[in-house]
């Protein structure tokens, strides 16, 4: 058992607002070990913000946040892939072993952790490319592999397939499936229904910063939902709650 | 090119005197662009980095003096080491070392504001990520450094283009003393006041030549570089 | 690496002033004699004898006067005859003697637009540069030079401060950038005989007037006074000064010659 873990990952009454605006509504959820959790909703729904809270990188405006009974940020042995991940200036293999290097892998170890980081998001071939030169699907899986090499017990990840396609989509759902597989609590944020359906153990459904309903997939997608969801997931534009 | 036939003469045979101008102007500004560099890059970068009060009229200040005249530091590093100066008593005015001080003064505000701008673009980048991994002030600002290191070596190189095109400040510190100070844009000066456009127009063009050599072996470096790292 | 970089910018600097321990005097002179290259014929030769190296800070003599006052120079050879005896009077300089001598020539445009040219009395050619209104460059740097030119002027009868307008243009730059601003504009100028010679840039220039005795040029030699600045070098000064003033010196000075021109003619008085 890993010294530090952060499930349970538990929201108490957390709003987030700027200025006038308010982006998260008294959310309260509990993220615990298991199946993948997701957050669906539409655009503007606040669940960016709700992901940068569960990372420790915002506070909340009011609520509270704790990661297995700590208050503290500092996000160890957790990991988070950004909607639009940056590529620092290096070669894929520089991004991977700094993220080691972060992670606290001691020098020795890096170069068999790197290696298996990268057969496990399939880069194997290009280790040595610019990272900044790869395609959008292929800087995923380096961002993917750095949040990887963090060893992480909770995986954030944002949108993690949108604007790719659905080969390259398809390949990053089955690391994601791989990682959920091996033991790591991924909490995703996505606007696509499908995706969720194919990936995630419970769906929390979020709409203009507030819970709407929590409930597992299969529940989710079926005619127990909320009328609300239905009319989201029969493709309706939200606009009034 | 008539006009230059006895400047390219000096530089065929190999002119002593000629390459004794080129060489201290060679030492001279790389020597300028490496004390402002060491000055330079840390300040630029710290100022990316830290916040304080003061920081926005600093960064202005930084940006302004990227244009000093060469001749006001020239006057005011001329006042500082003047026998009659505050400095006075280390003799070093007339000196290459006097030349050395006002170029780097010159150009370190250039070396920092480019630094800065560079490092504060990166940073704002990098920033999301570096929190999320955790990463340590100290080793953010190294990988800051590092990553940026090609345009930062543009930087320098803006830096030393200054100085080694500069006259004024030379001039006036250096008093363009022959085979001691005299470098080639002083020896340019010197030769067109003589009247010798001939070898006033093959010192210029020795001097851009020397130029575009030095900024065209750091691109290849860069390219090299980017091609490897992106 | 940084403490590499901090330890090889040191060691630059330390180089740098290393060289400048040497034994050398430094000597603020006018762009004169050293654009007429007087400097590199006679400091080799001093060299060779003495052992001791002299550096020339070529400025304006009001400039290199002004390099004496503060210190920044050893021994000044320069020449404004009455400023240089101000300077000795104030106690900066010790002594001051003469060394040599040329003259100024008036120096004009081929096409001579003030129709002065071959002429004698420099104060009759000022006067007509004035009423005609043709272009005249100034050196306007408070040189040797200049000050010449502004006593002349008085010496003309014309009142600069009243007469001033657009044809008399001041430039505060050393003689050969006058010369190459005469060329320009096509202007008369006052000149050094010894820079005018020794110019390569005349192509439309000549010389309109020379030969008048109100044209002479004296130049002098002077120490910086130790009393006010202790670290003047007065042992090697005196010994550049003895040289200058020496049967040897003065007559390596005389056999200065651009194209069979002699640029300087030695006048010491001991």
């Amino acid at each position: 058992m890993a010294p530090i873990d952060n499930l349970p990952l538990v929201l108490s009454g957390v709003s987030y607002r700027v200025g006038d605006l308010t982006l998260l509504d008294e959310v309260s959820l509990t993220i615990k070990a298991g199946a993948p959790t997701a957050i669906l909703g539409p655009n503007g729904a606040g669940k960016s913000s709700l992901l940068n809270i569960a990372m420790g990188l915002m506070q909340p405006t009011s609520g509270a946040i704790s990661w297995g009974g700590r208050s503290d940020p500092a996000p160890l042995r957790r990991a988070m892939v950004f909607q639009s991940p940056v590529m620092l200036r290096r070669s894929v293999r520089g991004n991977i072993l700094f993220a080691l290097e972060q992670a606290g892998v001691a020098r020795a170890e890096r170069e068999t952790r790197l290696q298996g980081l990268l057969a496990r998001v399939g880069l194997v071939g290009l280790a040595d490319r610019p990272a900044r030169r790869l395609s959008g699907g292929e800087r995923k899986r380096v961002a993917l592999a750095r949040a990887l090499a963090r060893d992480p017990d909770l995986l954030l990840l944002d949108e993690p397939t949108a604007d790719l396609d659905p080969a390259a989509t398809r390949a990053l759902e089955e690391i994601i499936a791989g990682a959920a597989a091996s033991g790591v609590k991924i909490l995703m944020v996505s606007h696509d229904a499908a995706q969720v359906r194919r990936l995630a153990g419970e769906v929390h459904f979020l709409v203009k910063g507030r819970l709407y309903e929590s409930a597992p997939t299969a529940k989710f997608f079926s005619d127990k939902a909320s009328p609300l969801a239905q009319s989201f997931l029969r493709g309706d534009l939200i606009t009034e709650t | 090119m008539a006009a230059g036939t006895s400047a390219w003469q000096l530089i065929i045979t190999g002119d002593p005197t000629l390459y004794a101008i080129v060489f201290l102007s060679l030492k001279v500004s790389l020597t300028a662009v490496l004390i402002a560099g060491l000055f330079g890059l840390p300040l630029g970068a710290l100022i990316a980095f830290t916040s304080f009060p003061g920081r926005g009229a600093l960064v202005v200040l930084i940006n302004a003096f990227m244009g000093l005249p060469p001749v006001v530091v020239g006057l005011c590093v001329y006042l500082a080491l003047s026998r009659s100066g505050p400095l006075g008593a280390m003799g070093l005015l007339f000196t290459p070392t006097a030349m050395i001080i006002a170029q780097a003064i010159l150009i370190t505000p250039i070396i920092a504001a480019l630094a800065r701008q560079t490092i504060e673009d990166l940073w704002s980048e990098y920033r999301n990520e570096m929190l999320a991994m955790g990463v340590s002030r100290l080793r953010c600002l190294t990988a800051l450094l590092y990553d940026a290191r090609v345009s930062l070596f543009t930087a320098l190189l803006a830096g030393f283009g200054r100085a080694a095109a500069e006259v004024g400040a030379v001039m006036i510190v250096g008093g363009n003393i022959e085979g001691f100070t005299r470098t080639m844009t002083t020896a340019i000066a010197l030769e067109t006041s003589k009247g010798d456009m001939a070898m006033a127009m093959g010192l210029g063009l020795m001097l851009i030549a020397i130029v575009i050599a030095i900024n065209a072996s750091t691109w290849i470096l860069s390219s090299i570089t980017k091609s490897r790292m992106g | 690496m940084m403490k590499t970089l901090v330890a090889c910018a040191l060691s630059a600097l330390m180089l740098t002033t290393a060289a400048a321990q040497e034994r050398f005097i430094t000597v603020a002179s006018t762009t004169s004699t050293q654009d007429s290259g007087l400097f590199s014929h006679l400091l080799p030769l001093f060299k060779a004898k003495t052992g001791i190296e002299v550096k020339v800070i070529a400025q304006g003599t009001g400039q290199a006067l002004d390099t004496g006052r503060r210190g920044d120079a050893d021994v000044l050879f320069v020449h404004a005859k009455p400023q240089e005896e101000e300077f000795v009077a104030q106690g900066f300089g010790i002594e001051r003697f003469d060394v040599m001598y040329n003259d100024f020539v008036l120096i004009g445009p081929a096409s001579d637009p003030a129709g002065i040219k071959g002429g004698k009395d420099i104060a009759a050619a000022l006067t007509k540069i004035q009423s005609q209104g043709a272009a005249f460059v100034s050196r306007g740097d408070k040189s040797g030079t200049h000050a010449a030119e502004l006593a002349l002027w008085k010496e003309a009868g014309v009142d600069l401060a009243a007469k001033r307008g657009p044809w008399y243009r001041e430039i505060g730059q050393g003689m050969g950038a006058a010369l190459n601003t005469a060329k320009a504009m096509e202007a008369y100028v006052l000149a050094d005989r010894g820079t005018w010679i020794s110019f390569k840039n005349k192509e439309g220039l000549s010389v309109a007037i020379e030969g008048d005795r109100r044209l002479f040029n004296q130049y002098g030699v002077i120490m910086v006074n130790p009393a006010k600045h202790s670290w003047v070098k007065t042992e090697p000064g005196k010994a550049f000064m003895d040289y200058l003033l020496s049967a040897e010196g003065q007559s390596a000075i005389a056999s200065y010659k651009i194209e069979g021109q002699q640029l300087f003619f030695p006048n010491a008085k001991r």
